[in-house]
């Protein structure tokens, strides 16, 4: 009998050799006349542990990593076809503490399954949430999404549900659903791994958004830097297509959906809705001022519901399972779970999904196990680019939205970056006013040019110029830049500047410097 | 990567099927660099003629997107990601290393390769990351970076 092994097909684990591995492992296997069937899955999130190989074994999914692909031959030397003993076993998959500690709602099939296969969805729960909403009506889908306290996942926590309720009540010939997969910012990769462990979540997802508020037409707006995703994506609709999960008749019934990728053009600011919509015109990625909203006039001026692949990708569980069982985890108007994304100097980095209110200590030194180099964590960026830095004495805050933003900061799509001892938080604001430079629209001056006065006023504290008078001016420019920029670009950049100021005052006295 | 020559036919071939896009403009000129690996000036005229659409539409979404290059790229390409994941676990430090050992400058342009920054591969558990020809490179040093 062929013994299943599963390697991912994850361009994380592929950056570090997986694909050499899954390679080497067919070549042993011939060699030694053994009979396997290797199973490209998605990375199952510890990308620590990548090249995380499984074995398929009678008492269940038996994990050997980090594999290296010099480790291939000695696995089989221990028999690793069989479970066997080895420098790499983890034992179970499902007990190693770094998954068993998770709950996962969103990313319940990411990494179990060939991404690829449709009938590997459906034994995994896929497809139920779309089969109960094409029997439901717009409103009653609505209603469920809404009670189920989904909130926008891209970063700002807008109740998905209101939004979509806005895009169902605008009447319309024309209707779009869009997903935001532009994923910017640096620290998150949940969208990119979702897509390429589970791309049929993502179009379930949308599906069921289309089915509820009559959208015909959807749209993936995915970054070219996600060259795997991009393909995934692409192959996953023609599947879905083909199997009449996506088409003119959705699973048979009287809804028409049909789905597009389109690729970004190296823009972070396209990942702002109405950018992107422009950037879906075809156009320049400029800002377009609210209102009208998306939600009434987006996508060649018609009700379009846009929202980040996370908030797509839970809905199918929450329609499946029921409003209720989503809504019972987390805290507060922090309803449901967050996947978080552990990156930047850390020992074990990846995709932890849990209900919100889970601590950052928690995150970060339970499941993350502190910084990569050993040396002390000084720094922790929540949020991505536009996200604060907080230093060791907020670790005890609970990550939830509320929360975060009572801490001076905000969750935004989830990213937890870690910086060693070894850091400069002047060098850090400086690279996020340098940022905000090179990626402004242009529209708004306080944001195209103040960042590069404040990229220079930063350098001018780096190098002990006018110290005092420089931070005051800093503060003005900031305060400038929150007030008179028409998106979060210009009006958050001051939020990792000033909080970098706040929690590290020590790096912006111009003198002593590492 | 090879790509064949600049021609006006070719590039009306590949037009073609977007025909009935709505909003064809950075589509079109997407589909001429995937074709030819740059945008010919003269694509410019092409597009504009093509989607009805006036030059200076065109030529403003030419120049306000980061990927889309006006001139062949150089045989061989290194970009580093800068962004903050990647800052902490040592880009800085890796793209002085790449320079001093390449005798060239990030960002600058070179006939035989280029050496940009880039802003997130979506690869921040496994820093720093660079993409070599087109190829994702996790934990990147200055031997992987330049093998
Ligand atoms: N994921 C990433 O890579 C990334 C990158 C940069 C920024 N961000 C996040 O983006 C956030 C800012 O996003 P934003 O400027 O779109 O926020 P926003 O508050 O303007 O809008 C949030 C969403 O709610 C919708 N909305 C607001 N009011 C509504 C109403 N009454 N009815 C229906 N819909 C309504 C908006 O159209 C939008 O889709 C930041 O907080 C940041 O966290 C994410
Ligand atoms: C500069 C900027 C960049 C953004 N980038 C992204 C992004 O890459 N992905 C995303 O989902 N939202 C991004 N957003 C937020 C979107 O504008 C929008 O709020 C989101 O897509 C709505 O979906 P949600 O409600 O499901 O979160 C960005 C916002 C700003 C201001
Ligand atoms: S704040 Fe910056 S990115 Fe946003 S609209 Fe203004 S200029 Fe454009």
């Amino acid at each position: 009998m062929s013994t299943v092994i599963y390697v991912p097909n994850d361009s994380a684990a592929i950056s570090i050799g997986a694909d050499q591995v899954a390679a080497l492992i067919a070549q042993e296997a011939v060699k030694r006349s053994l009979d396997v069937t290797i199973i490209r899955n998605g990375t199952r999130g510890a990308l620590w542990l990548e090249t995380l190989v499984e074995v398929l074994t009678s008492q269940g999914r038996i994990a050997y990593g980090p594999v290296q692909p010099e480790d291939v031959s000695s696995l089989f030397d221990s028999d690793f076809l069989q479970g066997g003993a080895h420098k790499l076993s983890l034992g179970l998959t499902e007990e190693i503490a770094w998954f068993a500690g998770q709950d996962r709602v969103t990313y319940k099939r990411v990494g179990l399954i060939d991404p690829l296969s449709l009938k590997d969805y459906e034994a995994h729960g896929g497809l139920v949430g779309l089969r109960k909403a094409i029997t439901q009506n717009g409103s009653e889908i609505v209603a469920e999404v809404t009670a189920s306290g989904l909130r926008g996942r891209g970063g700002a926590g807008f109740p998905a549900g209101i939004k979509w309720k806005t895009v169902l009540d605008a009447p319309a010939d024309q209707k779009y659903v869009c997903c935001n997969a532009d994923e910017g910012d640096s620290g998150t990769f949940a969208d990119r791994i979702l897509i390429e462990a589970d791309p049929f979540t993502l179009i379930e997802g949308m599906a069921i958004a289309a089915v509820a508020v009559g959208a015909t037409q959807g749209f993936v707006y995915l970054r070219s830097e996600y060259p795997t995703a991009i393909t995934r994506m692409r192959d996953a609709i023609a599947i879905a297509e083909k199997a009449g999960v996506l088409g003119s008749s959705v699973l048979g019934s009287k809804h028409a959906f049909n789905l597009e990728v389109r690729v970004g053009a190296g823009s972070y600011v396209c990942g702002e809705e109405t950018a992107m919509l422009e950037s879906l015109e075809g156009k320049r990625g400029v800002i377009r001022s609210k209102p009208p909203l998306p939600a009434i006039a987006g996508l060649f001026g018609k009700p379009t519901i846009i929202n980040n692949v996370l908030t797509l990708a839970s809905v199918p569980a929450v329609i499946a399972d029921g409003a209720a069982a989503y809504a019972a985890r987390g805290t507060g108007r922090s309803l449901g779970t967050q996947v978080f994304q552990l990156a930047g100097n850390i020992a074990r980095g990846g995709v932890i999904e849990t209900a919100f209110g889970i601590t950052l200590e928690t995150l970060v030194h339970t499941f993350g196990g502190g910084t990569l180099s050993g040396k002390p964590l000084r720094a922790v960026q929540i949020g991505g680019p536009l996200g604060a830095y907080f230093n060791s004495s907020h670790l005890g805050v609970s990550m939830d939205y509320e929360s975060l933003a009572a801490a001076g900061g905000m969750l935004g799509h989830g990213g937890v970056v870690l910086f060693d001892d070894s850091v400069d938080l002047a060098q850090q604001a400086k690279f996020a006013m340098e940022f905000c430079a090179l990626e402004s629209c242009g529209k708004c001056t306080p944001c195209r040019l103040g960042s590069t006065r404040g990229a220079e006023t930063i350098q001018k504290i780096i190098s002990g110029v006018d110290v005092p008078a420089n931070k005051l001016l800093l503060l003005d420019l900031c305060d400038v830049m929150t007030d008179g920029s028409l998106c979060a670009m210009g009006g958050l950049t001051p939020l990792p500047v000033k909080s970098a100021m706040n929690n590290f005052p020590e790096d912006f006295t111009g003198g002593a410097k590492k | 990567m090879s790509y064949p020559s600049w021609s006006i036919e070719e590039a009306t071939r590949v037009l073609s099927p977007l025909k009935n896009v709505q909003g064809p403009v950075l589509i079109a000129l997407q589909a001429v660099q995937e074709r030819f690996g740059y945008v010919h000036e003269d694509a410019v005229g092409l597009i504009a003629e093509t989607f009805n659409v006036s030059r200076a539409d065109v030529h403003g979404v030419l120049t306000y997107y980061h990927d889309l290059r006006t001139s062949p790229a150089p045989a061989r390409s290194i970009q580093i990601c800068v962004a903050e994941a990647c800052q902490s676990v040592g880009s800085r430090e890796l793209v002085t290393a790449v320079e001093k050992k390449l005798g060239k400058k990030i960002d600058e342009t070179y006939a035989d390769i280029e050496i940009k920054s880039a802003y997130c591969f979506g690869n921040c558990a496994l820093g720093p990351s660079a993409m070599v020809d087109g190829e994702l490179i996790g934990r990147a040093s200055v031997e992987k970076v330049t093998a």
